[in-house]
């Protein structure tokens, strides 16, 4: 018996976007999650960067699909409600050899089928942005690279495939994979899962996956990527993405807003053996603290409102590992680029379950919905007197720092995939977020999440 | 119409909501908390109101504070958090508004920025280590303990040795947590002698002097922290709390919004004797200017800026320049940054390391124009210069210790 048409392994952006695409297209989905939320690995602890692939490997299928995706993300952002903002990009040349590599870099971008990066003199990259350190050369302006809310956009598409009947399982990791006659036998602790076809999503854990699944064709290396946050007050700052001219190894550290109104300096870029180990080290912190007083001496005299790490599932490969199967889609070595490309991904796997044989019948009004707004570019609740008016609970601010209310917490709580502990949601509400880092809200916060008033 | 918004309920916004009042004025206190009171309201231990020769705990001398600002015909609005504020032309600011009964927006002719102080976190502190839950802070314990009867853990490890730290172990006791160690990068305690002798004979724990905690370990909840002594040596605590104390940091969000000139010493808004900022009919009092000062000092910051709120309500012209309060190491800061001469004011000051009979000189152009002694100062703790020190200057100042 198979209880489902596909199981999606590892519920990240990316699996979530497939998982999402699947059900719409009309199969029955398990979407598989060995944490005990959606979005808790590499999806939760990036650089939040809307790319275009200007800088992609030309005819790399990571090249296609994060342009694709770029563009998916921005159609399909007032569906969900997940702010993208275009700030544009500014890669800046800070010595003569680097300077030497822009018009490299130009045609790189074309070759990707990006034609708006131009070439921009000193004084244009000082104008763009004045709050630069002292000794930039020359740069480049990609004025469609932005910025992205990583947690609202995994967290709508995980939902948006539950609320169209998919099954998420959390808390949920795979021990065993079988090749059965008419498809996959998945060993859960919580229980065997059986499926048509598989979808491996699993991001560090992808390379495991594999082998369980009988493959060999690659081995996850995590990098580790260090970040600093910026306290809000430095915001007006940074105008664009700062990028620093990528080298072989790493595109190097930057400097860039957020959505959510704060600062980001990062990432490190360490290969570790440890698929766990999100640990900020000093050595990182001060190396990042090197870079950020070059790129902009001033970004260093405001408040860190947090330090974390991300490890991004990086592989032998310098292209995303994606290989279609007989009954069975790889989807690994996704790096850093998964949440700009996962649409497009999503896009492809549909594309190629279905040429493979996967039969559906797509859902023809698909449910929709529509998540709470996280960014500073758009009114939150916070500031909508006819939403306080309507339900005092909005105007009940729990989170001083983050301007979180009551009424957010406790819709939190209720939707369809709520969060389990106060990392889940700080994700979905910002709440214990900003500055003061509970000083004045972590209790409150931890009993509301407790359900005490 | 307010004639005088006062944002922030603490010693500093009550006392001169209470003060302002009394004159006459329309004065409305919005605070973010779901009580007026501030910071004394959870810290549940004796030495609060000294200065009027009392002993009360905080939760008490909040009350009075409160009482005090309603009688004088003040209205007090809780949870009630400005968002926004922006100077108007021709003086004051309009804030916008938010609490439960709706978002507004309230012009005002003064405003009072009294909005206090926090500790600065582990994340500010850049402390190394993974992201475990039980590391928090001295505001977050007191309330967790005292305002929802939450638990921390069994065995702290508590950073900072200034009188919160200690306020911090007693809390700890209270709600059954042992502190195992108390660590300090300085080269002894701040706090007063009899504070430590007492906390350490009573809780049974060591003070680590000149030594840091430089990982945090831990998945879901912290299992212990590697310190690390300034000679290099390095040792590893078992706990499942840390609580970093101190290290103050003035709230100074509204005034960046505002775009209200800062002390760069301080990270708060820049003031003088009379608790103007550089924005017209914008002052600013307590731990915003001076962080952390007692709550008594907040007090009289309160209290002292109402003569000066009511002859700005009066048509009082604003001053547009200022002689300059600079002060020499081991002193960090002065609040007042800045004065009018001819305003004198007690000048609020901190130092980097503790002094003992600490002579104090105030120079003008290079040359004393007066001098005072004070029987010790230490770190963390602020002291005060009487108004005198200030009262023969006519320009730009440096405040050195002879």
């Amino acid at each position: 018996m198979t209880a489902y048409d596909a199981a999606v392994i590892g519920a990240g952006a990316v699996g979530s976007a497939i998982a999402s695409a699947l059900t719409r297209q009309g199969a029955r989905v398990a979407l598989i999650e060995a944490r005990g939320d959606v979005g808790a690995g590499t999806s939760k602890a990036n650089t939040a960067i809307w790319h275009t692939g200007f800088d992609a490997k030309p005819g790399s299928l990571e090249a296609r699909l994060v342009a694709r995706g770029h563009r998916l993300l921005e159609e399909r952002a007032e569906e969900f409600g997940w702010p993208i903002q275009r700030v544009g990009a500014l890669l800046v040349a800070w010595d003569e050899e680097q300077v030497a590599r822009l018009d490299a870099i130009i045609e790189q971008s074309r070759a990707n089928g990006y034609t708006r990066a131009r070439a921009m003199s000193a004084d244009e990259v000082y104008a763009a942005e004045p709050c630069l350190g002292p000794g930039a050369l020359a740069g480049v302006g990609i004025p469609d690279e932005g910025l992205l809310d990583p947690w609202t956009i995994t967290l709508a598409l995980a939902t948006d495939a539950v609320v169209n009947g998919a099954t998420l399982l959390l808390d949920t990791p795979v021990s065993r994979i079988d090749r059965v006659a008419d498809g996959y036998s998945i060993e859960t602790p919580s229980g065997v899962v059986s499926c048509a076809w598989l979808v491996n999503a699993a991001g560090l854990g992808s390379d495991l996956v594999d082998r369980a699944a009988g493959h060999s064709g690659f081995t996850i290396t995590p990098r580790r990527g260090q970040l600093i946050v910026y306290d809000k007050a430095a915001r007006d700052l940074v105008r664009h993405v700062i990028l620093p001219v990528p080298t072989a190894t790493t595109k190097g550290v930057l400097v860039s807003p957020t959505v959510y109104g704060n600062v980001l300096l990062g990432p490190t870029a360490e290969d570790l053996e440890d698929r766990t180990d999100t640990r900020v080290t000093p050595e990182g912190l001060d190396f990042l603290l090197g870079h950020g007083r070059r790129i902009m001496p001033e970004l260093l005299d405001f408040e860190v409102t947090a330090t974390y790490a991300g490890l991004r599932a990086a592989t032998e490969h310098s292209d995303y590992c994606y290989a279609v199967f007989e009954r069975y889609v790889r989807v690994a070595g996704i790096r850093s680029t998964g949440i700009s490309s996962c649409l497009a991904l999503a896009e492809q796997v549909c594309g190629d379950l279905a040429e493979a044989g996967l039969v559906t019948t797509p859902i023809s009004t698909p449910r929709t919905i529509r998540m709470p707004n996280l960014a500073e570019d758009r009114p939150r609740p916070y500031a909508d007197a006819d939403l306080i008016a309507g339900d005092p609970a909005y105007g009940d601010l729990v989170c001083l720092c983050e301007r979180v209310s009551a009424g957010e917490i406790r819709d939190a709580l209720a939707s369809l995939v709520p969060p389990r502990d106060t990392d889940g949601l700080r994700r979905r509400t910002r709440a214990l977020a900003g500055r003061c880092q509970g000083f004045h809200c972590g209790a409150r916060v931890a009993a509301a999440l407790a359900g005490r008033p | 119409m307010t004639d005088v918004l006062i944002i922030g309920g603490g010693p500093a916004g009550l006392s001169a909501a209470a003060a302002i009042a009394a004159r006459g004025a329309r004065v409305r206190v919005v605070d973010r908390d779901e009580a007026a009171g501030g910071v004394p309201r959870h810290s549940h231990h004796p030495g609060y109101g000294l200065r009027e020769a009392r002993v009360l705990d905080g939760p008490a001398y909040a009350r009075r504070l409160v009482e005090r600002a309603i009688r004088a015909g003040a209205r007090i609005d809780v949870r009630a958090t400005v968002t926004d504020l922006r100077p108007l032309v021709g003086g004051g600011a309009e804030a916008d508004i938010t609490a439960p009964g709706g978002r507004e927006t309230v012009s005002a002719r003064a405003v009072v920025l009294a909005t206090g102080c926090r500790e600065r976190p582990r994340s500010a502190r850049l402390v190394a280590g993974s992201r475990p839950s039980g590391v928090l802070t001295t505001g977050w314990l007191q309330r967790l303990v005292h305002l929802d009867q939450g638990s921390p853990g069994t065995r702290a490890v508590v950073v900072g040795a200034e009188h919160v730290s200690y306020s911090a172990v007693v809390t700890l006791a209270e709600a059954g947590c042992r502190t195992v160690a108390m660590v300090t990068q300085d080269d002894n305690h701040v706090s007063f002698a009899a504070f430590d002798l007492v906390a350490r004979a009573r809780f049974r724990f060591p003070v680590l002097t000149r030594t840091r905690i430089s990982d945090i370990h831990g998945g879901d909840r912290v299992t212990g922290v590697t310190i690390e002594r300034s000679d290099g040596r390095r040792g590893h605590v078992e706990c499942d709390t840390v609580v970093f104390t101190g290290d103050w940091y003035p709230e100074s969000d509204l005034a960046v919004r505002a775009r209200i000139d800062r002390d760069p010493r301080t990270h708060g808004p820049l003031v003088d004797t009379r608790a103007r900022t550089g924005t017209p009919g914008v002052f600013a009092a307590g731990n915003l200017i001076h962080p952390a000062s007692t709550a008594d000092a907040c007090r009289q910051d309160g209290k002292r800026l109402a003569d000066g709120v009511a002859s700005w309500l009066d048509g009082s012209a604003w001053p547009d320049a200022w002689a300059s309060i600079d002060v020499h190491s081991p002193l960090l800061w002065s609040a007042p940054g800045h004065f009018v001469p001819g305003e004198a004011g007690p000048i609020r000051l901190q130092t980097a390391r503790p002094v003992n009979s600490p002579r104090f000189q105030v120079e003008q152009d290079g040359r004393a124009i007066w001098h005072g002694r004070l029987p010790y100062i230490r770190p963390t703790r602020p002291f005060a210069l009487p108004a005198a020190a200030l009262a023969g200057a006519r320009g730009p100042v440096r405040i050195r210790i002879a």
